[in-house]
């Protein structure tokens, strides 16, 4: 959580962005461009979000420059929107979900005992129920608003989360400086913050960019049993979805919008690996 | 190697309290679902005397935890119950299925575990170039993608265009090896590429990350290739997370395949518990959900000792 | 796409107490010519015997059963019409017809049904089919602890006696002059009597043997070679594969690995429509897609309140976008253009925000706000269809907050619960069955919980009238009255749409169920490769 501070980065920004290599600088541009789409949408799009403005899988056009859809609505149009909830609502799930893992694990890794017991023991409980039936129990206990779904796959994702963390923290805590930490007397909250959490956090932000990426998928899916988001919000995983069945016929509109989910993904990931190898420390590259 | 034993016997032990808590909460989860089985078999087409009569039938007007103890105590001598939709032995339905998951299962590890350490070993190497780059382009492309999206994608090129696999995976149980291969490629193919992003990506994060460690910089400073470095000294290292990221992946593969085998028709226990779900048709959830938490369990146990074996300080603490 | 022409008039003579021959008519559905879809080739080439028919099905669990009882998806309901045989069945022209019954008699009230079977029929473990056969399969679906989807059908029946092994007689509670018409239902299969119980193992009469079944996978059967129809069956083998992805389908059956496939994707018919290798044929039908309005509580207890939601709502629009021209405009009433009582006269009822607007002015409101409970659950596109009708209904002031609900469990915890919500009907075949289970005060299906009594008077009236000039008066009347107070809209009728291989031959295909009344494997067969 901590790497992916937005003040620091903002503060060292403008230095960094112009010693950054091609890669990053591209994802960067990308995902600004992506936040600007989501922020403007409505000054942006020259329809509604929900407008039904021609029939259905109009071909592209000077009026509707990427086509329609399957109910006639603009697909750029659609698109921005889907930015914008999309890329809200996977951030903050996928943050809300690292909180919980990261936390977990780490505390796991440092106390060990009976505490790594219990928080081991019900991650592997919630993460041996089949995913379906979890989701399933969940969504019909805390209803299908926005705020069940982000927190409902937030929990979901944190399991994996937990487990990742716990692993590569057991394997700091047990290093000498660690222990040497242990030895001065240090609080367990300075052991994990500043002796363990740097140690594993490019793990956890190669994770992150992942993470973010299932995210999209898991909404997509929840929507598939009719959990996911509300129509006629326009999301990119529903968006796939409901003109899937055109890529059989060869026609690419389905590919816009998973185009958007992967364009992104790339993009995260392409920063984070910038960020991850500036940390590590390595410039024989 | 006594505390191996000891750690595999403790996790054991876990493992089963591990099962029994999940069939408590699956048991009283479904009671939490709206409807039973009563009301989604007879569906619109029944009135409140037909599905009172029906749950009778079942016996679903006991209350839930006797329910429970019963199907607990058949389960202890190793009955898995009848089916309450159609009464047949829950055993018998569950064998066949169980067997089409593991394969399909088996077939993709095959293709992917290998190739994502292979993958992630070579852009580590290479790390920074155009090939890392096109790795990392490639792999994050295919998660992006939901799955039945890329099932659709590959029909379309390999099975309606090119004609070299069926887009049904229709096995028989008379079917050869080779005959049940060619009708999971395309399935297994699908799943592939869903997994592979994951382990590559972890493999390599996980080897860099500890190019920075001094060990490394003596073993280059001895003159030893950079592969050798890596797969000598940095990849014993790293095995912790690659290997919980395999088996998370692995229990993906056998436990979160619905999509697919909808897709490509293909028998497995994903359609089979999901059917049992909107149904209500509980000793079949059960029944599903104990062998979903066993694999679990056992994969997780594997991932933990390996993780133990591989760490020598875990081995031989001071 | 394809024309439907005027729906036939009904040649219908029912006379006092006559002895129906199998093929006479009772009445036809008046199924609609399909002229432009029918293949030539179908037409032209001679039916002959030969061959592995594979078919692809939208549906079927791994929770499915054998049991007639039991039959809740197109796929048993499959098997059902192919290994059994049944007392009626329904021709392509919509006309009851004899099957194990070759003929019956009707008492004047129309309460007592003698029923003579036909000889030589066998059922394929060898035992010939008689009378106690018949009672044990009827009463089957009877049994005080019956579960059987069938139980509605059967109730009225007061008692099933045989009169000999060859005449069965029923007595009903009241007169229904539409009872063989109901005796084609697919739960209602003749099952061989064993022990004076039904078995329903699968063993039954019809054209095919039960090979192998793997519930919610695929089933196989053989060709029966005793069946008693010389001229069906004509396939060796057939092989039904349950697969619900609607894509899965449509490039199995592309890719040649299917002959057929029922319930085609809409939103890509016209891409499909290109491949010249197959059919698509369209059958108007039944099926509605509706929501209820619960006119038990505000606001929907005014009746002006539910004609303004009537009017806000875009038919055309619904019709062309979610079943591209693959329906019929429904008229706010469940009663379809191919029944024989359809009302022709009644005016359609069109998108009029004006109208709408002046209905609510009337109900003493400016607008109206409203929250519409939808799943795909409810039919296929319902989520979609939600979002088209929120849009339109705004400009007629009714501003709809749609709520999306979990797909799981709609039917328990949105289906008549909920004040505003979708759903969907399969239709029944008579006007009667229809209005009885759907639309009477005390139906337990009842969506809208509307009751009308000059509506429910007629209802029974109606059931028991012979003279068919002055039912159709009646039935007209209550279509009229639906469509005014009733508690439903009903935007559209959805036609079964499927695609089948140029490889197979048909003839005119019959509208009472999918897949030419689930008799595919009976009445198909393949052409001259």
């Amino acid at each position: 959580m901590t790497v992916i501070d937005v003040r620091s980065i903002l503060v060292v920004g403008g230095r960094r962005f112009v010693s950054a290599p091609v890669s990053a600088k591209f994802g960067m541009v990308v995902i600004a461009a992506y936040v600007l789409a989501a922020l403007l949408a409505p000054h942006l799009t020259p329809y509604g979000e929900a407008e039904i403005v021609g029939t259905q899988f109009e071909p592209w056009s000077s009026k509707f420059w990427l086509g329609t859809d399957n109910l006639g609505r603009d697909m750029l149009t659609r698109l921005a929107f889907g930015a914008r909830n999309t890329i809200g609502i996977a951030l903050l799930t996928t943050c809300l979900a690292f909180s919980i893992g990261a936390f977990a694990g780490l505390a796991a890794a440092t106390f060990a005992g009976w505490l790594d017991q219990i928080l081991a023991r019900l991650v592997d409980v919630l993460m041996s129920i089949p995913q379906l039936i979890f989701a399933l129990l969940l969504l019909s206990i805390f209803g299908t608003s926005v705020s069940a779904l982000v927190v409902v796959i937030a929990l979901l994702d944190s399991t994996r989360v937990f487990r990742l963390s716990r692993a590569v923290a057991i394997n700091v805590a047990v290093l000498d400086y660690v222990e040497a930490a242990r030895l001065r007397g240090e609080g367990a909250t300075w052991i994990m913050t500043r002796e363990i959490l740097p140690n594993i956090a490019p793990t956890l932000v190669a994770e992150f960019g992942l993470r973010f990426c299932f995210v999209f998928l898991l909404i997509s899916a929840l929507s598939f049993l009719g959990l996911g988001i509300q129509p006629p919000t326009a999301d990119w995983g529903s968006m796939v979805r409901d003109s899937a069945t055109l890529i059989s016929y060869g026609d690419i509109t389905p590919l816009l919008p998973a185009g958007a989910i992967a364009l992104l993904a790339v993009a995260v990931n392409l920063v984070v690996d910038w960020l991850l190898h500036s940390a590590s420390g390595l410039h024989d590259a | 190697m006594a505390p191996i034993a000891k750690i595999i016997g403790q996790r054991v032990a876990l493992g089963m309290l591990t099962l029994w808590i999940v069939s408590v909460i699956i048991f009283a989860g479904v009671q939490f679902l709206p409807g039973d089985i009563a009301t989604e078999m007879l569906g619109q087409s029944a009135t409140a005397e037909t599905i009172a009569a029906f749950r009778k039938s079942l016996g679903l007007d006991l209350p839930v935890h006797l329910r429970y103890a019963y199907w607990l105590a058949d389960v202890l001598r190793g009955d898995l119950g009848t089916a309450l939709s159609n009464g047949r032995d829950i055993g018998e339905l569950i064998r066949p299925r169980l067997f089409n998951t593991l394969f399909l299962a088996l077939t993709a590890a095959i293709m992917a575990v290998p190739s994502a350490l292979l993958g992630g070993l070579l852009s580590a190497l290479y790390r920074n170039t155009f090939f890392d780059r096109l790795i990392n382009v490639f792999t994050l492309s295919s998660i992006s993608l939901p799955e039945f999206f890329i099932a659709y994608i590959l029909i379309m090129v390999l099975s309606a265009k090119a004609g070299i696999f069926p887009s049904l995976a229709d096995v028989d149980s008379t079917a050869g090896l080779a005959g049940r291969l060619n009708a999971v490629a395309l399935p297994a193919l699908t799943l592939t590429l869903a997994v592979l992003a994951h382990m590559t990506r972890m493999t390599r994060t996980s080897i860099i990350n500890l190019l920075a460690n001094q060990y490394i910089e003596t073993a280059r400073l001895k003159g030893l290739p950079e592969w050798r470095v890596l797969v000598r000294h940095a990849l014993p290292n790293a095995w912790a997370p690659i290997v919980t990221v395999v088996v998370l992946n692995l229990a993906y593969l056998i436990t979160g395949v619905v999509i697919v085998e909808v897709v490509f028709v293909y028998p497995g226990l994903g359609q089979l518990i999901v059917d049992s779900v909107q149904k209500r048709d509980i000793p079949v959830v059960q029944a599903c959900s104990l062998i979903f938490a066993a694999t679990y369990v056992l994969l997780n146990l594997t991932a933990d000792v390996l993780s133990i074996v591989t760490n020598p300080r875990l081995m031989h603490p001071k | 796409m394809s024309k439907w022409g005027e729906h036939s008039k009904p040649a219908l003579t029912v006379s006092r107490r006559s002895v129906l021959k199998s093929a006479a008519a009772v009445g036809a559905l008046a199924i609609t010519s399909s002229g432009a879809t029918l293949s030539v080739v179908a037409q032209e080439s001679a039916p002959k015997r030969g061959g592995h028919f594979k078919l692809g099905v939208a549906a079927g669990a791994t929770s499915d059963s054998l049991d007639p009882g039991t039959y809740t998806n197109s796929f048993t309901e499959l098997f059902g019409k192919t290994l059994h045989g049944y007392l009626t069945g329904i021709d392509a022209d919509g006309k009851v017809n004899g099957e194990i019954a070759e003929s019956w008699d009707v008492s004047k009230d129309a309460k007592t049904w003698i029923f003579k079977l036909r000889k030589g029929v066998e059922f394929h473990n060898g035992k010939s089919l008689d009378a106690k056969d018949v009672l044990a399969s009827i009463n089957h679906h009877r049994e005080e602890q019956s579960k059987s989807g069938a139980k509605p059908i059967v109730d009225p029946v007061d008692e099933v006696r045989a009169d000999g092994p060859g005449t069965v007689v029923f007595v009903l509670k009241d007169g229904n002059a539409d009872f063989p018409y109901l005796l084609e239902d697919f739960h209602l299969a003749i099952v061989p009597s064993k022990d004076g119980k039904a078995d329903v193992s699968g063993v039954g009469a019809g054209g095919y043997v039960l090979d192998n079944i793997d519930y919610g996978v695929k089933g196989t059967g053989k060709r029966f070679a005793n069946y008693w129809k010389s001229d069906a069956a004509w396939f060796d083998s057939f092989e039904a594969l349950a697969i619900h992805d609607v894509t899965a389908r449509t490039n199995a059956l592309a890719t040649g690995q299917i002959h057929a496939m029922e319930r085609c994707d809409l939103k890509t018919i016209h891409l499909l429509e290109r491949n010249k290798d197959l059919e698509i044929v369209s059958i108007a039908g039944t099926q509605f897609y509706c929501t209820a309005m619960d006119c038990k509580a505000a606001p929907f207890d005014n009746a002006d309140v539910r004609l303004a939601v009537k009017h806000a709502i875009n038919r055309q629009q619904l019709l062309d976008t979610l079943l591209h021209g693959h329906g019929k405009l429904g008229n706010d009433h469940p009663i379809g253009s191919t029944n024989r009582f359809f009302a022709k006269n009644l005016p359609q009822r069109e998108f009029d925000p004006e109208k709408a607007r002046f209905h609510l002015k009337k109900a003493g409101l400016s607008d109206l706000k409203i929250s519409l409970s939808t799943a795909d659950a409810a039919f296929p596109g319902a989520v979609d269809a939600a979002a088209i009708y929120q849009q339109d209904a705004a400009k007629a002031g009714v501003s709809i907050d749609v709520v999306r609900e979990p797909n799981d469990g709609y039917w328990d915890t949105v289906w008549l619960k909920k004040p505003f919500y979708m759903s969907y009907w399969l239709g029944r075949p008579t006007a009667d069955w229809m209005f009885s289970q759907g639309y009477a005060a005390d139906a337990a299906w009842n969506q809208g919980h509307w009751k009308n009594a000059r509506f429910n008077e007629l209802l029974v009236a109606a059931r028991s009238e012979l003279d068919d000039a002055k039912r159709s008066e009646m039935y007209a009347e209550m279509q009229s009255i639906c469509r005014d107070d009733g508690g439903e809209v009903i935007p559209v009728f959805a036609n079964n749409v499927s695609a089948l291989s140029r490889k197979i031959a048909h003839t005119k295909l019959a509208s009472n169920w999918d897949l030419d009344g689930f008799r595919c494997a009976e009445r198909w067969w393949f052409a001259d490769a």
